[in-house]
């Protein structure tokens, strides 16, 4: 069987390496790809929509309906994740262990008590290692430019390399470094399940409802020159704008979708105990 | 572009990736599946891709090797079946 693998591996890596030798060569200036393609994009690009950044351009305006579609992969994906994996709280009970946060002691209750969530105590698992005060700290001083430093990703991606993918999966990012710097638990209570599956799919509603809104105002779909009349600027200045709700949307469904499946992998589905 | 660094590049992405499914450790081989992103996010700013090379970056050196290792965290040493 690992013959049979290997060779047919190697056959099909041999196909695609003989196919390669029919691509144009790379800077070559005579490919069709240079020809009357890039020369548009690159002439064109900023007197159309006025965005510096061509590849932001390109992704969120002339190919948008690529880049929707490429949201709903995501969120496919999370949701996917999130049915395979999840499994539903079972009510059963059983022994909770509290951790006294100043002293540190921790106390063993039997089935069916609890203790209402309060500054002192913290649930902690069976299994249960004592965070590193340094890396705690650490992290809880990094988080917040983590988190600034996305925003500017996602917002300054007209003008530098950057959007809505790359910030988003920057804001996941910094609450899974939240979630393995102390436990799943701190992640999961500042930012719940729920919250996340409803962030994931306001993405994805923002992206569409972008393009849909341009229906109404009966241009095309994804077509953002129709928002001019809304946002009460001329319809190259509306373009740019209309890219850049649209990155809101994608980073709003990237980060949702990371922490999502960041959440699920991690607990086995059980959202108890994390890495 | 510099030739030698592409080179040198070049040749590590085929070692790190003939390497990562080699490897018999799982743990090992999700961290050497990370560093051939990162070699790949290297590769695409050396051809001047650089939004490509930032996603890359984020997502296949950073989030992905993440996932996995919180995949291989959650497998056992030896297969239950």
């Amino acid at each position: 069987m690992k013959i049979i693998g290997l060779i047919i591996s190697v056959v099909t890596g041999a196909l695609l390496i003989y196919a390669a030798v029919d691509f144009p060569a790379l800077y070559d200036p005579a490919s069709p790809a240079s020809t009357y393609l890039s020369p548009y994009f690159i002439e064109k690009t900023m007197e159309e929509t006025s965005v510096p950044n061509i590849v932001t351009a390109v992704l969120a305006d002339y190919r948008g309906y690529d880049t929707m579609f490429e949201t709903s992969v995501i969120f496919t994906a999370g949701v996917v994740c999130f049915f395979l994996l999840r499994i539903p709280r079972r009510e059963e009970p059983e022994a909770r262990y509290y951790r006294h946060v100043l002293t540190g002691v921790t106390i063993e209750l039997k089935e069916g008590y609890k203790i209402p969530p309060s500054a002192d105590f913290e649930r902690i698992d069976a299994v249960w290692t004592p965070p590193d005060l340094i890396i705690k700290t650490v992290c809880r001083i990094l988080i917040p430019f983590i988190q600034l430093f996305a925003l500017y990703v996602i917002a300054h991606g007209h003008h530098s390399p950057g959007g809505g993918f790359q910030g988003g999966v920057i804001l996941g990012a910094s609450v899974i470094l939240l979630a393995i710097t102390h436990d799943l638990r701190t992640a999961v209570r500042r930012m719940s399940e729920k919250a996340i599956g409803i962030l994931c799919a306001i993405g994805v509603m923002i992206y569409a409802g972008t393009g849909a809104l341009c229906l109404l105002l009966k241009q095309n779909f994804i077509d953002y020159r129709a928002l001019a009349g809304i946002l009460h600027v001329d319809p190259i200045t509306a373009r740019s704008h209309g890219i850049f709700m649209v990155e809101i949307g994608v980073g709003i469904a990237v980060m949702a979708t990371m922490i999502w499946i960041y959440n699920n992998v991690s607990s086995a589905g059980r959202y108890r105990q994390g890495l | 572009m510099i030739w030698q660094i592409d080179l040198a590049i070049l040749t590590l992405v085929v070692i790190v990736g003939i390497g990562s499914i080699m490897v018999k450790d799982l743990l090992g081989a999700a961290i050497m599946f990370g560093a051939y992103s990162f070699l790949m996010c290297l590769l695409w700013s050396i051809m001047g891709a650089v939004d490509v090379a930032f996603t890359e970056a984020t997502v296949g050196a950073g989030v992905s090797t993440v996932f996995f290792v919180a995949a291989v965290f959650r497998t056992t040493r030896r297969t239950k079946d």
